[in-house]
């Protein structure tokens, strides 16, 4: 079988007395869509912040491309990297789009895009700068180079940061509702870019309420609910023909709202 | 109002207004390249690193700058280690006691400055930087530094301004700065209200000076905010 790009073995997370996940299992392929759906709590941006150690998992493997992450216990219980130079290396191949963007506002985008090439991959800036070009053109924003993010709309600090991404030409990028901070008029163009980056074949875990985009884009879709996955498969079939109750419950309410609305 | 004493003392006093703005300027930079370590410790994960600049932050904002001052002038002298030390030609000269006690002064209330600045840049830009590869140093030189140094700008300003009128106390361990050489003036013409009133507009001239660089390095560096 095919090495998954990213895989994740029985993973477990903890607020508190509050158990988020119960134990999670998920392998994705390369160039595989996969989209995280279920309800607020369902723990489906918990999970996608434990696979970059963005929050530290109480139980659980992560492995990718064949390497596992070397984890060791902390004083409070949970795992962390054992070996910072492999996190370090690891999380440059991983992209994350945050919900809020999270910009770097004391740079201009051209500057929030270079960052991490110039100073993390070493590149010589001349070249890194050439590439940031492409890819703010890429996402349409080639006239916004000198700009600062506070004076960019959300959907185009959300692209801004989408390029920020890219430009470490990570092998799977992990996007965590990257559409619930913008208002509904923006949420196109963001969706937009990112159905780009699917149809270029790109390795990506979403966590969205956008369903009709989940339907489209995505090869598969996990449903969790309260810790678990409760349904997983093809979208053709969980937005068709769901087992579960559960999952029948929630596409009922969400796939009723109009495109572009979420939460 | 003995108007011709103001303006036969103004070169005198002027010369006075350069050593305070000169000791202002001087601790002012030592201060803050020790307060930034110093916050950096504050904010740690590590409960031992959070304690270590403790004593030196509570002993500096908890006592008298006067007190401060006066410690370091008679109380170095105290040790032999000290007097048989190559520092002892500056260190007992009041000019350098004087930094000494500013500058551990100013630090204390720059790391909490800083340290408050520190704690309110946003996590979400921290995690920004960790998901791209940073290490931990380069975070804190390329993200949480610059930008705890620009939310910190307008309250160091403060502080700066609050050192300035600090400064008046070398004028007790004979530093000539600008209250000093009001006060050696007075001794010998009598004229405390002439005097004093010009070294008053002379510390708002300085005071404005000040605030006015700060002004134009938060333009600068501030510039990335919206307008308004």
């Amino acid at each position: 079988m095919e090495q998954a790009a990213i895989e994740l073995r029985g993973i477990k997370k903890r607020f508190g007395e509050l158990e988020v996940i119960k134990g999670i299992d998920l392998a994705a392929r390369r160039g595989e869509v996969i989209a995280l759906i279920g309800t607020s709590g369902s723990g489906k941006s918990t999970l996608l912040r434990c696979i970059n150690l963005l929050e530290a998992p109480d139980e659980g493997e992560i492995i990718f491309d064949g390497e596992a992450l070397d984890l060791k216990r902390g004083r409070d219980g949970t795992l962390h990297a054992a070996n910072r130079e492999q996190i370090t290396r690891l999380r440059a191949g991983i992209g994350f789009v945050f919900q809020n963007f999270n910009l770097w506002p004391h740079m201009t985008v051209l500057d929030n895009v270079i960052e991490a090439p110039v100073h993390v991959l070493g590149i010589p800036r001349k070249q890194a700068l050439a590439e940031a070009e492409t890819l703010l053109e890429k996402v349409g924003l080639a006239e916004k180079q000198r700009t600062y993010p506070a004076f960019l709309s959300g959907g185009q600090q959300q692209r801004a940061a989408i390029a920020r991404t890219l430009a470490m030409h990570p092998a799977v990028i992990l996007l965590d509702e990257p559409t619930s901070a913008l208002d509904p008029e923006l949420v196109g163009e963001v969706l937009g870019v990112i159905r780009q980056l699917a149809e270029e074949g790109r390795t990506m875990l979403i966590v969205t309420h956008e369903m009709r985009f989940a339907r489209d884009v995505a090869h598969r879709v996990v449903f969790l609910h309260a810790g678990r996955i409760e349904e997983e498969g093809p979208p053709s079939r969980v937005f068709g023909n769901p087992r579960s109750e559960r999952c029948r419950a929630f596409l009922a309410t969400h796939l009723a709202e109009p495109q572009g609305e979420s939460n | 109002m003995n108007w011709q004493v103001m303006i036969d003392s103004f070169p005198a006093l002027a010369e006075g207004a350069l050593i305070t703005l000169e000791l202002v300027v001087i601790s002012g930079i030592l201060g803050v390249l020790l307060a930034v370590p110093m916050a950096m410790a504050r904010v740690s994960p590590r409960p031992w690193l959070r304690a270590l600049p403790l004593a030196h932050i509570y002993f500096f904002r908890g006592t008298p700058l006067l007190v401060q001052i006066y410690l370091v002038y008679y109380g170095l002298g105290q040790f032999e280690a000290v007097r048989d030390s190559v520092l002892w030609p500056y260190l007992r000269e009041a000019y350098w006691c004087a930094i000494i006690a500013f500058t551990l002064n100013t630090s204390a209330y720059t790391a909490e400055i800083l340290r408050g600045a520190i704690q309110s840049v946003p996590r979400g830009e921290v995690e920004a930087a960790e998901t791209v590869g940073m290490s931990p140093a380069l975070i804190w030189r390329r993200i949480r530094l610059p930008r705890a140094f620009r939310i910190a700008l307008p309250a160091y300003s403060n502080e700066v301004i609050l050192m300035l009128k600090g400064s008046a106390l070398a004028s007790t361990i004979t530093l000539m700065d600008l209250t000093g050489v009001a006060r050696t003036i007075i001794a010998r013409t009598y004229t405390p209200v002439e005097l004093f009133l010009a070294a008053g507009l002379l510390y708002v001239v300085l005071a404005f000076l000040i605030l006015g660089g700060f002004r134009l390095v938060e333009r600068r560096l501030n510039r990335h905010l919206q307008p308004g």
